[in-house]
């Protein structure tokens, strides 16, 4: 219950956001929004020595208990590193923020609610055992993405990143949706930990195939894999805080968390393997290929997250392989171990780049690399920072992306090894393709640090001088690059506390405690073809990036026209024109057009179903007599219809519909229904007033409509409402297919809700809910009344000031 | 334009408050007999439409000073209160509760929490009916 509340601490802190905001304008928000992520570390903290141990922890909060669907916290090694990523990282990012975001000028208070949102629909999704919960968090995710990105909305470029993301992955969200629904009628529950337990029973099940893929679309457009990725480029339009934070920490790795947490279901299927490490060595290869091309530095970053999201993406293809072959080959048992810790580095060396990139383009004002140049002498600090993340990325000792790098190469090489799912002759591929990619890596590392830092000073280009970062901006991405080096140096304290754990939720059948893990990080384990391969890495890396100036031009000359961002613009456009020319046709903005729609469709669909139900039936058992009484309302009701049609001015028309209500008014008396004839009394005198009201500001009927032409179809349509009416009627008096409810209302209005009058006490009590809604909509409608009418008059005075 | 309309301001003066307690009465009378918040809301109104008729606008806005649209808002909140209040006693969304008291003049009284929802929806419809007649009526 506890732990439940943990996940919607940050939700609830954003509704004080605003206030905190407006009254106190001295202090910048962020300080007090700081607190927030920092007490959930330290909570989530004090769980660490015991999930390494291989506890679990689960609370439990009912949310619709009649669905079944409650929210679960599900805390095991997985989902609390996660957690601890997220408050960790996020704690980082507010402070960064903090002095990135000038209190004066910004809308502090939209910033810190999104980005509180975020954090907990994010630890929504890694905690979240039951299927829609984590698909309910999930889309959060997305929407507040979407609101971060478009957080400077004036910009073209936001608003535009912000819908991209937006339809991609929430596109992708309702893929997985599919893809969950399928579990649930394979396994019959909505509980990931008990789909785990039966995994074997699914995967002859025929709609095994469909839950993979649509579940795996999911992850792979959060994780921007390829083709999807297009999305993360255009999402750098965020402030760099949420870029750091959302774009490389974390979002963008909930499709790694749930690839992770699915795999002990999905891990046995070959589809799975090859879809996940295809997809993933692919992403890596395209996203280090194409980052080399990018001029703008968090364009670098983005690309290179999508690289590296491609590389922890076919680790963790590659660790499903390990459930098929459980000793032959040793060494893929580190895919797994290498997928978890590359996370971690991951998260340390590129947040502190992504900061570093908001120093520069905070300082100089700009991040076109083209421009930069020169600037370690400017900005020492920074520089040194940006030098380990980078060497880190690049994979270079002593820094952890060394030792994540190392693994993920015996991974690559170990899967050759593998002879099942025609491994034996294409799994030569992977390390090939894992060591071109890591050349691409290590030359855009460089690339980015050196074009930077290094070379001519061109302080002409720069709209501002530039200058070392204040103090508070730098402290988030020294921390974090403290960590890079640390890491290098205790990585088994790193791997026992936060790996192993990890590890085993990924593989829980291979192991049964964390502690059964046999992997002993070292940096230096003798010469293999892994450090071949590195040192191969580096000394082309560092021909190529020398000589980078003369093939860079390359790029330039790959064809436009067939790009993934041309076909998401072609395809958009295409929905954009299409749709709206087909809405064209059909609103035409004549409410007579739209009322023939609603008419004709209404009388389609219930004249449609008594014939194919062949509910029609006719009988006149229990009919009162037809009296005199009845006889003259009938003629003064037709005559009073003719007139309301056949009137030449608005008010004879207005008068001719006034007598029809107040005679079926009487008809209500005639028929012992007070309360229908007092409503309907006092309906008609307030409607009759109103369309005068309404009818004096038309224009008088113009001679041409003074005689409106005879059309059929319309005349044909009326008729057919009229007989559908009166057929509906008859038909339901002629049959009574379940007795009346109304012998229960008699029963039970005094005894249960102590009323005598049922039509009231029907509208209040038993169907309350009707009434509520009701009393909704008609507020609604009031208030779109003033609002219309109300902007109208606003334009007119507008256009008045105009002349 | 003058016109003589003395009689109907004279008695439209008097009606108003005759259809004015008639609604009310009819407003507190509906959980038993006819009537209701629905019917009591719309009598109300028209009993504002006939002083609307007789005056005008801007009069009637003089003497009923009243922000229909916050007599709407007051009345929609009114009604999601009662009804989502059971939910903080543990039952279900809507659970009304009734009982009988010895009151003071009126003897012995049923009250229910059901009124206080037809309140609610006594105070939409008349701040609905009243807005729309009010836009649309100054828009001149």
């Amino acid at each position: 219950m506890l732990q439940v509340l943990y996940i919607f601490i940050p939700m609830l802190a954003a509704i004080l956001v605003p206030f905190l905001y407006r009254s106190i304008k001295n202090i910048h928000t962020g300080w007090f929004v700081l607190a927030v992520p920092a007490t959930l570390v330290v909570i989530y903290a004090s769980y660490i020595t015991q999930v390494a141990k291989g506890e679990i922890f689960t609370g439990e909060l009912p949310w619709i208990p009649s669905l079944d669907i409650s929210i679960v916290s599900y805390l095991d090694g997985l989902s609390l590193l996660f957690s601890l990523l997220i408050t960790g990282i996020g704690s980082l990012v507010v402070l960064y923020s903090i002095f990135y975001l000038d209190k004066h000028k910004e809308k502090l208070h939209n910033f810190y609610v999104y980005l509180l949102l975020f954090m907990s629909a994010m630890l929504g999704v890694v905690q979240s055992d039951h299927l829609i919960t984590l698909y309910f968090f999930w889309e959060l995710t997305s929407i507040s993405s979407f609101l971060l990105i478009g957080y400077w909305y004036n910009r073209d470029a936001s608003r535009f990143g912000a819908l991209k993301s937006m339809m991609i992955t929430v596109g992708g969200g309702l893929m997985m949706l599919g893809g969950f629904v399928l579990l649930y009628l394979m396994g019959g529950t909505y509980s990931i930990r008990e789909l785990i337990v039966m995994a074997p029973n699914l995967v002859d099940q025929p709609l095994f195939t469909w839950s993979l893929v649509l579940i795996l679309l999911g992850a792979f457009t959060k994780s921007a894999q390829f083709p999807f990725y297009i999305w993360l480029p255009d999402a750098m339009e965020a402030p760099t805080p949420v870029s750091a934070y959302l774009h490389s920490a974390t979002m963008v790795k909930a499709g790694i968390y749930l690839v992770a947490r699915f795999t002990p279901i999905f891990a046995a299927s070959e589809l799975w393997v090859w879809l996940v490490t295809g997809v993933g060595i692919l992403t890596l290869f395209w996203g280090s290929f194409f980052a080399v091309k990018q001029t703008d530095l968090k364009g670098i970053l983005a690309f290179s997250t999508v690289s590296q999201l491609g590389l922890i993406m076919s680790l963790l293809g590659a660790s499903a392989v390990a459930f098929h072959s459980n000793d032959s080959i040793d060494t893929i048992k580190f895919a797994a171990f290498a997928a978890i810790f590359h996370l971690i580095n991951h998260a340390t060396f590129k947040g502190s780049l992504f900061m570093i990139a908001g120093i520069i383009d905070h300082e100089t004002g700009t991040r076109d690399i083209r421009k930069l140049g020169g600037l370690m002498s400017i900005m020492p600090i920074s520089f040194t920072v940006a030098a380990i993340g980078s060497l880190s990325m690049a994979g270079l000792p002593p820094f952890n992306g060394f030792l994540s790098k190392e693994m993920f190469l015996t991974a690559m090489l170990s899967l050759q090894k593998f002879e099942l799912f025609g491994f034996d002759t294409w799994g030569t591929l992977f390390p090939i393709v894992a060591w071109v990619a890591s050349i691409f890596t290590f030359i855009y590392s460089f690339y980015f640090v050196f074009r930077t830092f290094n070379g001519n000073y061109k302080p002409e280009k720069l709209p501002h001088k530039p200058h070392e970062a204040p103090i508070g901006m730098l402290i988030s991405p020294i921390l974090l690059a403290v960590l890079v080096v640390l890491i290098f140096f205790i990585p088994n304290f790193i791997g026992d506390t936060f790996v192993k754990p990890a590890v085993q939720a990924i593989q829980p059948f291979l192991y049964d405690t964390p502690q059964d893990i046999d992997i002993h990080v070292v940096a230096w384990h003798g010469i293999n073809p892994e450090l071949l391969m590195t040192i191969g890495i580096i000394i082309i890396g560092v021909l190529l990036f020398v000589a980078l100036p003369n093939w860079q031009g390359m790029y330039q000359r790959l064809p436009k026209a067939f790009t993934l961002n041309n076909a998401y613009d072609k395809i958009m456009q295409g929905l954009d024109v299409g749709l709206n020319r087909l809405s064209r046709i059909y609103m035409t903005g004549s409410m007579r057009h739209y009322l023939l729609y609603m008419f004709s469709g209404i009388v389609v669909i219930v004249i449609g179903s008594l014939v194919v139900k062949n509910a029609f039936s006719l009988s006149f058992q229990d009919t009162a007599p037809i009296r005199p009484y009845e006889i003259i309302l009938v003629i003064v009701l037709l005559i009073g219809t003719a007139i309301t049609v056949l009137a030449k001015s608005r008010l004879t028309a207005i008068i001719g519909l006034g007598s029809v209500g107040y005679t079926v008014a009487l008809f209500f008396v005639i028929f012992n229904a007070p309360d229908l004839a007092l409503t309907q009394l006092v309906i008609e005198t307030i409607s009759v007033a109103l369309f005068l009201l309404a009818f004096y500001h038309l224009p008088k009927l113009g001679k041409r409509e003074e005689r409106m032409r005879f059309q059929l179809n319309r005349a044909v349509i009326s008729i057919a409402v009229g007989v559908m009416v009166t057929l509906v009627a008859l038909s339901a008096h002629s049959q009574k297919l379940i007795p009346s409810i109304s012998k229960y209302y008699e029963e039970t209005v005094y005894s249960l809700a102590g009323g005598g009058n049922i039509v009231n006490v029907i509208l209040v009590d038993y169907r309350g809910f009707d009434t509520l809604f009701e009393i909704t909509v008609l507020g609604i409608a009031g208030m779109a009344i003033l609002a219309m009418i109300k902007l109208r008059m606003n334009r007119k005075e507008k256009s008045h000031e105009n002349k | 334009m003058k016109t003589n309309d003395v009689i109907i301001q004279f008695t439209a003066k008097i009606v108003f408050f005759i259809i004015f307690f008639f609604s009310i009465h009819i407003f507190l009378a509906g959980h038993y007999t006819p009537g209701g918040g629905f019917v009591g809301g719309l009598l109300t109104s028209s009993a504002i439409v006939l002083l609307v008729l007789a005056f005008d606008i801007n009069t009637v806005r003089h003497i009923l000073p009243i922000n229909y649209t916050y007599l709407t808002a007051i009345g929609l909140l009114l009604a999601l209160a009662t009804a989502a209040f059971p939910m903080f006693m543990g039952k279900p969304f809507f659970t009304h509760y009734f009982n009988y008291f010895d009151l003071p003049l009126l003897g012995k009284q049923s009250l229910h929490t059901a009124m206080l929802f037809d309140s609610g929806v006594y105070l939409v419809v008349v701040g609905v009916t009243m807005t729309i007649i009010q836009t649309i009526g100054e828009d001149e």
